[in-house]
């Protein structure tokens, strides 16, 4: 499943393609939406990796515009629900996801990001 | 006493494409299981297993740490086995969130000081080089035992990235055997990374005299 939690650790690894490299833009995707247990305590610890300009841009692509556009001061557990949901329940099941830099395409199939470079594209 | 993960679901034609657990696989898990103190000690928020295969290891992890206490992202190379991954996960209620992928490649600049807990099983049987090179392209069975010179051509690849990945409470569990050349490997972390190391497990099962090694920037957060 791709889910929002790692698309946001997802970057192009292209040779060359430094820059401009994140977050990959999804295409033509399908979602699907499966409930998962809420844990404020990893939430709060995951909280601090996450690129919150990146997720709150992926997420809008899926539709959800349920997160507010600057993280918030006071991280309540209204808002961890919400963050629990973007991040952990939206699955990406199909589609691709596009490099914003060198438009590299990596497709998701069944639910599984392909990763995988041709010898001439490894960095 | 955590079980083995329930890999009823896998098939011979799983088995044909996908490493089935063995001997390598059990003492892992019995290297996590002795240390599972120490490791929820660690509150792990991201574990990471390179060439999870049949994904039995991180489904024993989150069973361990518990299904909600930290993500569990694991990579392989052959696609067979991520779908492998994926359905263990389903079968056992861990959420392995799995990317087809050589290492870590297109997680590296994001997980940089960031892993808690990074498993790797490696292709460590020695095979003249070729045919470690040749088994990796292939992306099938031959990738997930032949190791090339010594064991060692594609572990040597991991162990240079081990450091950049690992937060500073975070730990390494390899799997090697004597081939591999355990004292140097130990050497090598310590003097090129400044990495720590013990041996959690040690044992000869099936002809192989196997070594769980554990790395880290030293003794863990109380």
């Amino acid at each position: 499943m791709v889910r929002l939690i790692t698309h946001n650790l997802l970057a192009c690894h292209v040779r060359g393609c430094n820059s401009n490299n994140f977050p990959l833009q999804f295409q033509d995707v399908q979602i699907g939406l499966r409930e998962a247990e809420f844990n404020p305590d990893f939430l709060r610890g995951f909280l601090p990796k996450i690129e919150w300009n990146a997720l709150v841009d992926s997420a809008r692509q899926l539709g959800d515009t349920s997160l507010p556009a600057e993280q918030p001061v006071m991280i309540d557990d209204d808002f961890l629900k919400t963050l629990h949901h973007v991040l952990l329940e939206i699955h990406v099941e199909e589609g691709a996801m596009v490099c914003p830099n060198c438009k590299h395409v990596y497709p998701i199939s069944n639910g599984i990001p392909n990763m995988l470079l041709a010898d001439h594209e490894i960095g | 006493m955590i079980p083995t993960p329930d890999l009823s679901h896998l098939t011979r034609q799983d088995y044909e494409h996908v490493y089935e657990p063995a001997e390598d696989t059990f003492i892992l898990l019995d290297a996590l299981e002795q240390d599972v103190e120490y490791l929820k000690s660690l509150r792990p928020r991201i574990c990471l297993e390179i060439g999870s295969g049949s994904g039995c290891a991180s489904s024993f992890l989150g069973a361990l740490l518990g299904c909600t206490s930290s993500l569990y992202l694991c990579t392989d190379i052959n696609p067979h086995a991520t779908k492998c991954t994926v359905s263990t996960g389903k079968q056992n209620k861990i959420e392995l969130d799995v990317v087809l992928t050589s290492f870590a490649h297109p997680l590296h600049s994001r997980l940089r000081k960031s892993v808690d807990v990074l498993l790797f099983n490696p292709p460590y049987v020695p095979t003249i080089d070729e045919e470690a090179a040749e088994a990796q392209n292939s992306a099938d069975i031959q990738g997930a035992w032949a190791g090339g010179k010594n064991g060692m051509q594609v572990t040597n690849q991991l162990l240079g990235m081990v450091e950049s990945l690992l937060s500073s409470n975070g730990c390494f569990y390899l799997v090697a055997v004597k081939q591999n050349d355990i004292l140097s490997i130990r050497k090598k972390m310590l003097e090129g990374y400044g990495l720590k190391s013990e041996v959690v497990i040690q044992r000869r099962a099936g002809g192989e005299h196997l070594f769980v090694v554990k790395f880290s920037h030293g003794p863990p957060v109380q």
